[in-house]
């Protein structure tokens, strides 16, 4: 076995909170290469070290597994092997460890952005080989301006072009390919001036180099090229995760259903095939993917990620099961009443796809920027040409002088601004316990002025905590061995309490009333007040009771904690500027006590998941931008149309997918999110603010006609530098401590 | 000038040379996973040595 001790759930240093709960089958999921079994998983919390060996050593350690790779950018976990390993003792290896575990259909994976992410880092690479060789030249020619022969010159130049074509060709393609769009669409993006200067630079430098002329441009077209496709490549990298979210959302509804076909035999199927009054069948632990109405059996159900509710509802048949939640202790059967695109599931999905083409109107301050840029190059790189050219100059030189303004205006410095301050912004952030889920989500966070917060698992840990501490021990740990048979939360919160111990015999459970068994030879019940034949209870919170043989029965209070951060964190955002607000879905006595201890003025509670869109959409018409924080599925369609969102690391996929910021370990990192968000901002604006003064020293030179090759290269290379060393400035200044 | 000739082919030759083990480790998938590749080389993979092993390996090489 794995040297990393296995006493603990999910990651052994605690970056992200166990989970595990509803392993479906992924037996479908399977593909057959040859004799080789293969079978590809999205594991959740996997977060450092740690975490992969100790998954990939479990997986490896079961019989006829021949390789298992976990990548732990993606979560994805590949694994293949021969024999009759059943794909669910697999998926099963992983959720036992405390990860979260469903099948990926390879099918709706994300093979184009890998392509597009790995051609560009192609065309980074061979830019980056033709700059430095075609440098290495111009610097001789460069260095021996007075004494080299025009021959020599002659030649290098001719060397220095032949390297140049074909990196032009190779590397100049994603830049030509989208200009070129634009323009067949009469429309301008910052491809066109890129391209126009590339295209101009090269064939100038030709015929400069075939007449045997001083300067030639193969250098600046080759380094410009490999400055954008840096930028181009950085941005495709942090897009490509964030769509690696949008996958999350596939791999949840790629979940597998029990259908229970005529004659009793029960086979695991792909949720979307689930038609329609297909009787199906859903496991104590399984959620629910389709909607269905129960016709067998009766069980508690856990739908806290549906409405928000914190306390498991009783189920019994002729009820409907909504797609999202829990079963919890007796196996339910029924009929599908929808296929799974129709699903309460896909419901949430559509709202997400709403509110995010809602948000899709939001222009980042790059493409802003470039709007402005465009015509202001262009008309400047005309007007000297005509100027030069008017004033009597030749029409050769006239063009030399203006192609070298368009290749020392060209738009490197502004291409690195944003996507660099944004990786490094990332990796700050990612070690503050945050991750970003798009590229620009720190400047929609840098200007939202109100959060609004979910409650149950956002503002407390979302599970009960026994609170009745003068209990004497001996009802504790009797009524723990009762508990320890059920998976009901409040009877987790028991064991928890109790700690490790034996279980009673002949424990059954009542879906609805409660548990009863037999503790050292005494029949005992766990459970609600009637089925004990206690009174009713004082508290406020959730409430079992003990009843030992003929006894009183005992009262155990439970109360679902605050997270210990909660109230730092609403003063701190409160001291940034932001206005604070609860809504939630659970019951209004649970909601306002929250509230009151928080000191949270605004709080709406039972608010269902229009409720919440409701009120955001309120909020954004009093002109407020929202920073939404919640978990769960009831959230997902306000998270997605808030101005910007997060997310615990415990939510739900869905939940995830659908906001900009997922963070862990309490709620600590939301001020460190918003904090980093506007300094990125400010930091971006500033490597604005230099590209535009770059250029307002950058274009005299250059239109007067004093920028010769050299002047380009040390010009174009400065100002990139420049602006990467300003972003990373943001990352060592906020290292110190605040 | 005459070495220019030598010279200039072997300094894009050897550019070359780092530009197609680039090209290999692109293809190869080495730039798809950083963090993981970055943890992978801390992992011990050695299983803890059992009594059976221990029986197995020389008297003489084991560390007392």
């Amino acid at each position: 076995m794995t040297g990393v001790a296995l006493d603990t759930a999910g990651c052994p240093n605690g970056l992200a909170p166990p989970s595990g709960s509803g392993a479906s089958d992924p037996a479908p999921f399977v593909r057959r290469v040859g004799k080789q079994d293969r079978l590809s998983l999205t594991v959740r919390g996997a977060k450092c070290g740690a975490c992969l060996s100790r998954i990939e050593c479990a997986v490896a350690a079961l019989p006829g597994v021949d390789t298992a790779r976990l990548n732990l950018s993606s979560g994805r976990l590949d694994i293949s092997w021969t024999g009759d390993l059943s794909a669910q003792r697999i998926a099963r290896t992983v959720s036992d460890l405390g990860y979260g575990v469903a099948p990926l259909d390879t099918r709706a994976g994300d093979a184009d952005r890998k392509k597009e992410e790995q051609s560009l880092l192609l065309a980074m690479g061979v830019a980056g080989f033709a700059t430095a060789n075609i440098m290495l030249l111009s610097v001789s020619v460069w260095g021996g301006h007075d004494e080299m022969g025009e021959a020599t010159r002659q030649v290098l130049h001719a060397v220095s072009g032949l390297i140049a074509l074909p990196t032009l060709l190779f590397s100049g393609r994603p830049f030509f390919r989208s200009a070129w769009n634009v323009l067949k669409r009469r429309r301008t993006n910052m491809d066109v001036p890129i391209s126009l200067a590339l295209i101009l630079a090269f064939s100038v430098s030709v015929a400069e180099t075939v007449r045997g002329g001083e300067h030639a441009y193969f250098d600046a077209a080759c380094m410009l090229l490999f400055f954008l496709l840096i930028g181009r490549f950085l941005d495709a990298r942090v897009r490509r995760r964030a769509y690696s979210a949008a996958r999350d959302l596939a791999a949840l509804a790629s979940r597998t259903v029990t259908r229970i076909r005529a004659g009793g035999v029960h086979e695991s199927v792909r949720a979307e095939d689930i038609r329609p009054g297909d009787r199906i069948l859903l496991s104590p632990g399984e959620r629910a993917v389709v909607d269905m109405l129960i016709e067998q059996g009766e069980s508690e159900v856990d739908e806290s990620l549906v409405t928000g509710e914190s306390l498991p509802r009783f189920y019994a048949t002729g009820m409907q099961v909504m797609a999202g939640s829990i079963n919890l202790s007796q196996p339910l059967s029924g009929r599908a009443t929808a296929a799974s695109a129709d699903s309460l599931l896909s419901d949430i999905g559509r709202m997400l796809e709403a509110g995010e083409q809602k948000r899709g109107a939001y222009r980042q301050i790059a493409d802003k920027a470039v709007s402005l840029y465009v015509p202001i190059v262009h008309s400047t790189a005309l007007v000297t040409f005509l100027g030069w050219w008017l004033a009597g100059l030749g029409l050769r030189e006239s063009i030399l002088i203006a192609v070298s303004t368009l290749i020392i205006t060209c738009p490197c410095a502004l291409a690195l601004a944003a996507p660099v301050v944004q990786v490094v912004a990332a990796g700050r952030l990612f070690r503050g316990g945050a991750y970003l889920k798009s590229g620009d989500a720190l400047e929609r966070i840098a200007a939202c002025d109100h959060v609004v917060f979910d409650k149950t698992g956002t503002l407390t840990l979302g599970t009960p905590r026994l609170v009745s501490n003068d209990m004497p021990a001996k009802i504790l740990s009797d009524a723990a061995q009762l508990a320890r048979a059920s998976r009901h939360p409040l009877s987790r919160a028991l064991t928890m309490a109790a700690g490790p111990g034996p279980l009673a015999a002949n424990v059954k459970e009542r879906p609805g009333l409660g548990l009863e068994g037999i503790v050292d030879g005494v029949a005992c019940r766990l459970g609600s007040a009637e089925w004990t034949g206690a009174g009713a209870s004082r508290h406020n919170g959730a409430t079992l009771f003990f009843v030992h043989g003929s006894e009183a029965p005992a009262e155990l209070r439970f109360e679902d904690d605050i997270h210990a951060s909660a109230a730092l964190t609403i003063a701190k955002l409160r001291k940034l500027g932001l206005g604070v607000e609860i809504v939630s879905g659970d019951r209004s006595q649970a909601v306002a006590e929250v509230a009151g201890t928080l000191g949270i003025a605004q709080w709406t509670a039972t608010a269902s998941p229009q409720d919440k869109v409701r009120r955001l959409e309120q909020l954004q018409a009093e002109g407020k931008h929202v920073l939404m924080v919640g978990d769960g599925l009831n959230d997902a369609g306000a998270l997605a149309l808030a101005h910007a969102s997060a997310a615990p690391g415990g939510a739900l996929d869905v939940s995830q997918s659908a906001c900009d910021a997922v963070y862990s370990g309490g709620l600590a990192p939301l001020p460190l999110l918003v904090r980093t968000s506007r300094k990125a901002r400010e930091v971006m604006l500033q490597n604005f603010g230099f590209a535009a003064v770059y250029n307002l020293v950058a274009v005299p030179i250059a239109v007067l006609g004093y920028a010769t090759p050299l002047v380009a290269a040390i010009a174009m290379s400065g100002s990139s530098l420049i602006v990467c060393l300003n972003a990373l400035r943001h990352n060592l200044a906020s290292e110190k401590p605040a | 000038m005459s070495g220019l000739i030598f010279l200039i082919p072997i300094a894009l030759l050897m550019g070359l040379a780092g530009l197609a083990a680039f090209v290999w480790a692109v293809r190869a998938g080495q730039f798809e996973d950083p963090e993981g590749d970055a943890c992978r080389i801390l992992l011990d993979t050695d299983t803890p040595l059992t009594d059976s092993a221990l029986a197995q390996s020389k008297p003489g090489s084991a560390e007392p």
